[in-house]
């Protein structure tokens, strides 16, 4: 069996997510940033930004709505029990804030194969209200066995 | 902040991912993969128990570099990981990084994240931007 190629270069309907300081309060305790400016509102603004402010890879969580659809797409084919996450990058650009609007934008940029393994490679682009753009990333699932 | 040059360390993070942290994780991250919190489904797909979220070990590679850039998520421009190795809860988790450029206030590190022997995440390219250069 072989990989399905397809779906290389299909885009997901954007999807946004409503940054709220409690998830950026909430992600920071769980990856152990004790930093008071992913914290406290006071501390974050004392420091320059518009509001409490999200560590870099709180990304993760806003850009996940989008990420979704597109990895469980029939049309990509990824077999899910045995993906795995492969790789990621991500580059950053302005840095998201508590109430911010976030619209995260996903392609399928590459699917091969090799070894025996399929290779499945999504692009997300993310803004913010302002049309300013967050972050970029690529992901790179992994299936073994295609 | 200057003083890094190609070749130096930046300094190392230790963190021990306490047995609670992968459902911690997934409710944080939105994550409901079960093979990072339920054992026996982890058990029943070929998995020695629970594995940790390769986006929280991400994480750590990512604060480690922010803490060296001043505690300033802003200073942290781009971080590429491949990742390898399962790591599991329970274990330390030691960061390690090199400067392989410094050039005008960035730097491009080289970036492992091990437990014990086990390299979780290798081939960790990052860019970082210290005040200076903003």
């Amino acid at each position: 069996m072989a990989v399905k190629t397809e779906a290389i270069g299909k885009e997901w309907p954007p999807a946004s997510f409503e940054v709220e300081a409690a998830r950026i309060d909430q992600y920071a305790s769980a990856v152990g940033e004790d930093n008071p400016i992913y914290h406290d509102t006071e501390a974050a603004k004392a420091a320059g930004f518009r509001d409490l402010v999200a560590p870099p890879m709180f990304c993760v969580v806003y850009s996940a709505p989008a990420l979704g659809p597109a990895i469980l797409d029939p049309e990509v084919g990824i077999n899910i029990p045995v993906m795995v996450h492969g790789g990621q990058e991500f580059q950053w650009g302005e840095p998201v804030c508590a109430g911010d609007l976030i619209t995260t934008t996903a392609t399928c940029k590459e699917i091969y194969e090799q070894d025996g393994r399929g290779f499945y490679v999504f692009e997300s682009v993310s803004t913010n209200q302002e049309g300013e753009e967050t972050v970029r990333g690529i992901w790179t699932d992994i299936v073994r066995g295609v | 902040m200057s003083d890094f040059k190609q070749g130096d360390s930046l300094p190392e993070l230790r963190v021990t991912p306490d047995a609670g942290l992968t459902k911690r994780y997934a409710e944080a991250s939105g994550d409901p993969n079960p093979i990072h919190t339920d054992p026996e489904f982890a058990k029943s797909v070929g998995l020695p128990g629970i594995i940790l979220h390769g986006l929280y070990s991400m994480a750590q590679v990512a604060r480690a570099h922010t803490e060296a850039g001043g505690g300033d998520p802003r200073a942290l421009k781009r971080l590429s990981v491949q990742f390898r190795g399962m790591g599991f809860p329970e274990q330390e988790i030691v960061v390690t990084t090199t400067v392989k450029e410094a050039r005008d206030g960035r730097l491009v590190t080289d970036t492992v994240a091990a437990q014990g022997d086990n390299r979780i995440i290798r081939n960790a390219e990052a860019e970082l931007e210290l005040d200076e250069a903003r």
